[in-house]
């Protein structure tokens, strides 16, 4: 019985790999997903197999419970709230791994043997990446769905008192492997972690989430994985390793996404401190070009080409529809329509691809940076929505602002620039725009929605 | 350090090259529903927390074990069940027409 329980992990995992696989197309991926889901219902299946599980009563309340909670909340949520979602999700992935170390823990506490060191470093290990992972995607969560403050909280000796947590975690890690038997210190470990958590998130600015939550994904499989350490079991292992790599990834291609590295936006506190005084003021002597929804809908109507730039104001004026529709306006005048997506535009990683294909935007319609970039030369009008640092041309050419080296959508470059904005404060750094001020860019004010609708009557009236 | 745990870090460190290998490969147009598809797959936890919640150990042991399991299926099923939702709306050209 425990082979034919081990092979059915082998069996789920190679699902996993599989579903993952089938991941790299938007015409296979919802197969992919299902292979992994198909995956996940054998272990769960042969798991009820094992011959531990003397009783199944309470597996099955909170399966239920568990299942009920999560089929709700993935019907019900928004689109626009996906990031907090994954938050979510892998909190409670994490907290899941927290608790199965610590029902570990307290049994094998109680039966008074001596842990063996692999377990107990395995329980330790688990516990902390466990609790790490469940505080600081609450934090996250709470953050981006604006409970918390978004903005970076800092004070004088965060990063040393995060080391000191951490190292008092590990500590205590350690005494209980030559001294178990205090179960005070225990609690106090895994208050420590989760503690840790929170002080981990609290620093990083709303726009930098996008690395927060990819990193937190990359911890909520590492506990899965650190849990299968701990019980020794090869499917947890497997398919921990692979979502551990799977964040890890992702946090790469943010971090250079914003050409910074991965502990600057860790301890950075970036967007905390105000962007270079010096350089607002000769920008804003430039003065900026207003236009009214008339003008910029005459622009877009006899345009050829037309490229849609989105930022997170789309997603916080919930205007992804509204862009389709003005999109369909316009195409059915012969205006060629695309869209360019940056890496970090948006809350996490694309974000502004599920909320146009939540719209009915065909995904080959959507382009990457580096496909897009030399296609604005060529554009005669490109719509800036609710994008702001992602379109900033100092990241090209002011070595003093602070987002300078990063790479950026050339909006600039194409002849004509509409920036849909609801006022002229600065992006999320308190970085200043040049592109406002370029004299090839027009200001439309206002909430992107009412704009777009405002834009696509005029469009219907030419 | 037993032979045991050599396996077990042998298994991670080259299930960690797959997971690498697999993903670079999913484009950035997937990368919210690899987020939380892969999230779901972390709800693997699921079945130390099934273990647990069933030994029936000590009152504590199984309490914690529950929670487990209802968090963990939270993670499973909200995250198989909103990657679902969103790749359903991936659509092509002709397929968004219709």
């Amino acid at each position: 019985m425990a082979d034919f329980i081990e092979l059915a992990y082998l069996v789920a995992a190679v699902l996993f790999i599989v579903g993952l696989k089938r991941l790299a197309s938007p015409a296979t991926a919802r197969n992919g997903n299902f292979l992994s889901a198909v995956g996940m219902l054998i272990a769960i299946v042969a798991t009820l197999f094992d011959r531990q599980i003397v009783s199944f009563q309470w597996i099955v309340v909170g399966g239920m419970v568990g299942s009920a909670l999560g089929l709700w909340m993935a019907r019900a949520v928004k689109m626009t709230a996906m990031p907090q979602m994954v938050g979510i999700l892998n909190g409670f992935g994490g907290g899941a791994s927290q608790l199965v170390a610590a029902a570990v823990w307290h049994r094998l506490s109680q039966t008074g043997v001596l842990l063996p060191t692999d377990t107990a470093v395995s329980i330790y290990a688990s516990t902390l990446i466990g609790g790490v992972t469940f505080s600081g995607s609450m934090i996250a969560a709470g953050k981006l769905q604006e409970i918390i403050p978004g903005r970076p909280v800092l004070f004088r000796f965060q990063h040393l008192l995060n080391l000191i947590l951490l190292v008092a975690g590990a500590g205590m890690g350690a005494f209980l492997l030559i001294s178990p038997g205090h179960p005070g210190l225990f609690i106090a470990m895994n208050v420590m972690a989760l503690v840790l958590g929170v002080m981990l998130v609290i620093p990083i600015g709303g726009a930098d989430m996008p690395v927060v939550i990819c990193l937190l994904n990359s911890y909520s499989g590492l506990a899965a994985a650190m849990t299968g350490f701990v019980i020794a079991n090869h499917g947890l292992i497997i398919s921990g390793a692979l979502v551990g790599a799977s964040g890890i990834i992702l946090t790469q291609i943010m971090c250079r996404a914003m050409n910074r590295s991965f502990a600057n936006v860790l301890f950075g506190g970036f967007g905390a401190q105000v962007g270079v005084a010096g350089d607002h003021r000769g920008l804003a002597a430039r003065g900026i070009r207003e236009t009214t929804a008339e003008d910029a809908a005459l622009m877009l109507g006899y345009a050829r080409s037309l490229i849609v730039a989105p930022g997170y104001g789309l997603a916080v004026a919930q205007a992804q529809h509204q862009v389709r529709n003005l999109a369909d306006l316009l195409e059915k005048r012969g205006v060629t329509v695309k869209y360019a997506i940056h890496p970090v535009a948006g809350r996490m990683p694309g974000h502004m691809n599920v909320l146009l294909a939540e719209a009915n935007v065909p995904y080959t319609q959507l382009y990457d940076l580096d496909d897009i970039n030399p296609e604005f030369e060529r554009t005669d009008v490109v719509l800036v929505v609710g994008a702001n640092d992602v379109v900033n041309p100092a990241a090209r050419n002011s070595p003093n602002s602070p987002i300078y080296g990063m790479p950026i959508l050339d909006v600039d470059k194409a002849r004509n620039v509409i920036v849909l904005k609801r006022s002229m404060n600065p992006g999320f750094a308190g970085i200043e725009n040049e592109l406002f001020y370029n004299e090839k860019t027009f200001m439309l004010f206002g909430d992107a929605k009412k704009s777009l609708t405002a834009l696509a009557s005029e469009v219907k009236e030419l | 350090m037993s032979e045991g745990l050599v396996i077990l870090l042998v298994i991670f460190v080259l299930a960690m090259f797959v997971g690498f290998e697999v993903i670079t490969k999913v484009p950035s147009t997937l990368h919210t529903p690899l987020m939380s598809g892969s999230n779901a797959i972390s709800g693997i936890t699921i079945i130390g927390s099934m273990v647990v919640a069933g030994m029936g150990a000590t009152t504590l042991a199984t309490v914690f074990g529950v929670i487990a399991v209802a968090f963990a299926m939270i993670n499973v099923v909200g995250g198989y069940a909103v990657t679902d939702r969103m790749l359903q709306m991936f659509k092509r050209k002709t397929e968004a027409e219709r």
